[in-house]
């Protein structure tokens, strides 16, 4: 059984991610929305498929990525997207939007109940309240916001993108929208006949002219709410919404085979002909993989990638690699630690393919914001602890894996409720060298930081609650941390000082002491001070650790808390939500910083029988290869 | 004693303290970024010796933490120091060596830079030339002699003297000027407009009609301080030619005669000629489709220059600056519907500093680590929990 035990925690692992890389099938009878969200449609500057498109919106209007209705039935979002599309009065009957803020409920006359996911129809009442509401609160810089005004403008730009995404394929109180444009059509040639006439000052009919200027507003109005871009044009590089491109219909005589197609589609959809649909949906694919062939092969990429889900999988097996690491000390040393470190191959396997998906979706090096920073974060932690398992194998280098793992994943996880995370970049940012070198250095340094003080962290907790600290342990633990406190050091240098030279390059200024800059040489200077410390025997291993552990506190200042200050060139993500968390966390370290400075005889660990050997003795170490009194 | 004074400077802990100190130091200078900008609060904790208390005022201040200067000249004279004390040839000593020096060229030119760099911005809009940058955070006074049709004459009072007030001569101007008031940052406000009680501060040209109300110093990064100055001529013969209020705000330059010869008067952002001339040809502002974020910035200007005989077109655009006779023009932003375009232009003469000093650190750091692990996976002894 212990032999076998590791190999079956991975193989079940195995089963359990592969299952998630088969594609799901659409249901018989029902509409197949699977190749529905696949169609490529061009949002906020990039192409993406349409259940990228469902997924993000259904996040910044509802919070999750999927709509639970009362009727206990749980749509996914696409389904959402599709209802919302093609049948909006059904969709404006689902709890989408959703309000937590009891002064919000209280501006419509509601108590707070455990009630927090409203349906359009009920809001329509205080729709002018909300926008007014709304545009007020928008007037303020973020950091000014108060919780309320937050809350009230989060809830007007729900309703607006619910508004846009509505209007986007076709107008929302249209009901046969294939027999309204194969009207337009039929109006556009005896109206350019009466135009003719009037130019040449002849008798014409009026009417003619009017019906398809009727029409042309209604386009033109689709085209200003629409907020997919669906229709590419013939070159390729510009996409035209619904709307514009029926406009343009005027002049060409002639429909763009994919708003036929879209026509169609919604009209069964609405009219529940899924045979229809899905022909239809068939129809749209094979002209966008004939018209648009690398933007199918992106989106169908895409797609896989949002169904495989690989960072909320890795979060599940880094748990579990983690607290098998932590048993692993206490009892049943070798199995669980072998399943521990299989197990972590396995998630960093994952989370690589993650990782390396979303470069190839964007076209960029791994960071370009602070979502994608924190995956980076967690799995430069993770490979770094691995090489550390890897030559210590006594379960550290693993539990620092899952628990770092863990934690970075599930900050990406709260980091992306904005919506796309693989969003287009600033002007200035719009250079893969410096994205490459200078962000992933920096958020290199970041992840050796936060490596050495949960190193740190398992020394206090084994030391002071356990009595599993051996000598040896310790040592190995105290050569860790000094070890990733050096290689710390030397890429948040590095990293620092590529960012100047880039600042240089784009502003002129080497330095320009923004805060963001100021985070990261503040983590430089406290590498130096921890190594110069050391060296200078100022320290031994205790205050290794203890030093260590106020490099989270830095670290964490400079990844998020100089972005909470809302100045500066890198003020890129402000969160006010995290503000509390990022204190709690600073706070905790404090508190682990305190505990490590209990005298020793206090330790669990350390406690010995009176007449023994000081505990002190303990404690000295020698980092390899120094010079001793320097 | 000086064994003692040799023994502090040359230390570890002196080292230790002061890059801790530079840690508070930086800590508290970004947290102050917030209500002061990052202007003040880098010229009152990072550009300085000390940090003063109270920052404001001609009153009684004393320092309460060194500042910037102070803790880099130190952590200067203490790294040579030390090295000079304790140096001693060793290849395992190479990599540490090496990274130090590259700090030492690191804190060398930062300190440098400091002193010498000049930024400026040059603001044009399509189809203007320039032959001069402007400084946004700087005012001047310009008296400028108009009398000769071939050229002005233009005499410029910095901001700092207008500061100190008193009386200001210059052997160009035949008259004096007394700066009877100062404002540092101010709003104007039309005399007639309702509410208003204060007092005109001017007795001539439009500014006797405008009054000045002092505002706190602007802290935002986009905001600036609107300077205001009234100040009164008196001719070296004869009576004074009364106040004058000189201001940002009132734009174009006050006219008056004395001496037979006809004067501007103008406050402006202080002026950098330059011996050659740069012309806006186009300047373009793309965006990814459907969304408003900027995909590129770019101007495409003429550099005239005849000492030099150049006339050329050069493309100015993100992370690709122009750099011409020392300086270097960078594409900084736009104004008025993407028709005005900004440049920054930069005079640094040590900026290759940081470029040497990263790469010897860096290779500095890696020998020293790359030495240690060496170390360490040969001591490394498997060890079970």
């Amino acid at each position: 059984m212990k032999r076998f035990f590791p190999w079956l925690v991975l193989l079940f692992a195995a089963a359990w991610v592969a299952a998630s890389w088969f594609p799901p099938k659409a249901e018989r009878d029902q509409p197949d929305l699977v190749a529905f969200g696949k169609i490529p449609v061009l949002v906020g500057g990039r192409i993406k498929p349409l259940d990228t498109v469902a997924r993000n919106s259904l996040l910044i209007v509802h919070g999750k990525q999927t709509l639970p209705l009362a009727n206990g039935e749980e749509l996914t979002a696409i389904r959402w997207l599709a209802d919302l599309l093609f049948r909006p009065e059904a969709a404006d009957d689902y709890p989408v939007f959703v309000i937590q803020n009891s002064e919000v409920l209280g501006l419509f006359g509601w108590e707070q109940s455990d009630r927090k996911y409203f349906s359009l129809t009920e809001l329509t009442p205080f729709l002018k309240q909300i926008d007014e509401q709304g545009e007020q609160a928008d007037k303020l810089e973020s950091v000014e916001r108060s919780a309320y005004q937050s809350a009230i403008l989060n809830l007007r730009n729900a309703l607006i993108l619910s508004q846009r995404l509505k209007n986007s394929l076709r107008p929302e109180d249209a009901h046969d929208f294939s027999k309204e444009l194969q009207a337009y059509v039929a109006a556009i040639p005896p109206a350019a006949q009466a135009a003719r006439q009037r130019e040449k000052g002849e008798t014409f009919d009026k009417s003619k002219l009017d019906s398809v200027a009727a029409f042309i507003e209604r386009y033109e109005n689709l085209s200003s709410t629409a907020y997919l871009l669906a229709i590419p044009s013939t070159n390729g590089a510009q996409w035209l919404s619904i709307g514009e491109s029926l406009v343009q219909t005027v002049r060409t005589g002639e429909i763009h085979p994919v708003v036929q197609a879209y026509a169609r589609l919604g009209d069964a959809y609405h009219s529940g002909d899924q045979q229809t649909f899905n022909q239809q949906v068939v129809a749209l694919r094979d002209w966008f993989s004939k018209e648009q062939p690398t933007a199918t092969k992106r989106t169908s990429f895409e797609f896989l990638f949002n169904h495989v889900d690989p960072f909320t999988n890795s979060m599940a097996l880094y748990v579990l690699a983690f607290l098998l690491a932590c048993f692993s000390w206490l009892a049943w040393n070798r199995p669980l630690n072998r399943a521990a470190f299989y197990l972590l191959l396995l998630t960093i396997a994952l989370h690589t393919f993650g990782l390396v998906s979303r470069m190839y979706l964007q076209e960029r090096p791994p960071v370009t914001n602070l979502y994608s920073s924190a995956i980076f974060i967690g799995w430069g932690a993770v490979i770094v602890s691995l090489i550390l398992e890897r030559i210590f194998r006594d379960g550290i280098g693993a539990a620092c894996a899952g628990a770092i793992g863990f934690i970075t994943l599930i900050i990406a996880h709260h980091l992306a409720g904005s919506g796309d995370t693989l969003e287009m970049l600033q002007a200035v940012l719009d250079t893969n060298i410096w994205l490459a070198t200078h962000v992933v250095a920096i958020t290199t340094g970041y992840s050796a930081m936060f490596l050495a003080g949960m190193l740190a962290m398992i020394y206090i907790i084994r030391g002071v609650f356990t009595r599993s600290l051996k000598k040896e342990t310790a040592d190995s633990l105290s050569r860790m941390t000094y070890g990733v406190v050096c290689f710390a050091t030397l890429f948040s240098f590095v990293g620092t000082v590529l960012g100047g030279i880039w600042a240089d390059q784009s502003w002129g200024r080497f330095w320009g002491w923004d805060p963001k800059e100021n985070g990261a040489v503040l983590i430089v200077l406290w590498c130096a001070v921890i190594l110069h410390a050391r060296w200078g025997g100022f320290i031994r291993q205790r205050g290794l650790m203890i030093m260590a552990i106020f490099g989270n506190i830095v670290t964490s200042f400079s990844w998020f808390g100089v972005n909470m200050l809302g100045v500066g060139l890198h003020s890129y993500g402000f969160m006010q939500k995290a503000f509390p968390w990022l204190v709690g966390f600073m706070i905790s370290q404090l508190a682990f910083m305190a505990v490590a400075a209990m005298p020793l005889e206090r330790w669990r660990s350390f406690r010995v029988a009176p007449g023994g050997p000081s505990p002190k003795d303990k404690l000295k170490f020698v980092p390899p290869g120094l010079v001793e009194g320097t | 004693m000086l064994r003692k004074l040799i023994n502090v400077i040359t230390s570890l802990k002196l080292t230790i303290v002061c890059l801790v100190a530079a840690m508070a130091l930086i800590f508290a200078g970004t947290i102050s970024q917030v209500h002061l900008g990052i202007w003040e609060a880098q010229q009152r904790y990072f550009q300085s010796f000390f940090v003063w208390w109270p920052a404001e005022g001609n009153g009684f201040q004393i320092p309460i933490f060194p500042g910037g200067h102070l803790i880099g000249a130190v952590l200067l004279i203490n790294l040579l120091a030390a090295h000079a004390k304790r140096f001693q040839w060793a290849w395992r000593k190479f990599g540490i060596h090496l990274t130090h020096a590259g700090l030492i060229i690191m804190l060398a030119g930062g300190l440098f830079t400091d002193l010498f760099a000049v930024e400026s911005h040059m603001r044009l809009s399509t189809g203007d030339t320039k032959n001069y940058s402007e400084d946004p955070r700087r005012m001047e006074l310009a008296v400028i002699d108009t009398s000769n049709p071939e050229f002005d004459q233009v005499t410029a009072i910095p901001e700092a003297v207008l500061r100190r007030g008193g009386t200001i001569e210059h052997k160009s101007l035949p008259f004096r000027i007394v700066v009877r008031h100062y404002y540092q940052n101010s709003r104007l406000h039309m005399m007639n407009e309702s509410g208003v009680t204060l007092k005109s501060v001017a007795n001539q040209g439009p500014g006797a009609q405008v009054v000045v109300e002092p505002a706190p110093r602007a802290t935002g990064v986009n905001e600036r301080d609107l300077v205001t100055a009234a100040v009164e001529i008196i001719p070296a013969k004869g009576a004074s030619l009364g106040t004058w209020l000189a201001s940002d705000a009132l734009g174009a330059p006050q006219t008056f005669s004395t001496d037979g010869r006809t004067w501007q008067l103008v406050m402006r952002p202080a002026r950098y000629y330059k011996p050659y001339s740069v012309t806006l040809q186009k300047f373009t502002h793309e965006r990814y489709v459907g969304t408003d974020i900027p995909k590129n910035f770019a101007s495409t200007v003429t550099l005239i220059d005849p000492e030099r005989s150049v006339n050329r077109n050069v493309l100015v655009y993100m992370n690709h600056p122009l750099r011409y006779r020392g300086e270097t023009y960078y594409q900084a932003g736009f104004e008025k519907d993407d028709r005005t375009s900004i440049l920054q232009v930069v005079r640094n003469p040590s900026f290759i500093a940081p470029y040497v000093a990263c790469i010897v650190v860096a290779a500095g750091l890696l020998m020293q680590f790359g030495y240690h692990l060496v170390g360490f996976s040969r001591r490394r002894r498997p060890v079970m929990a």
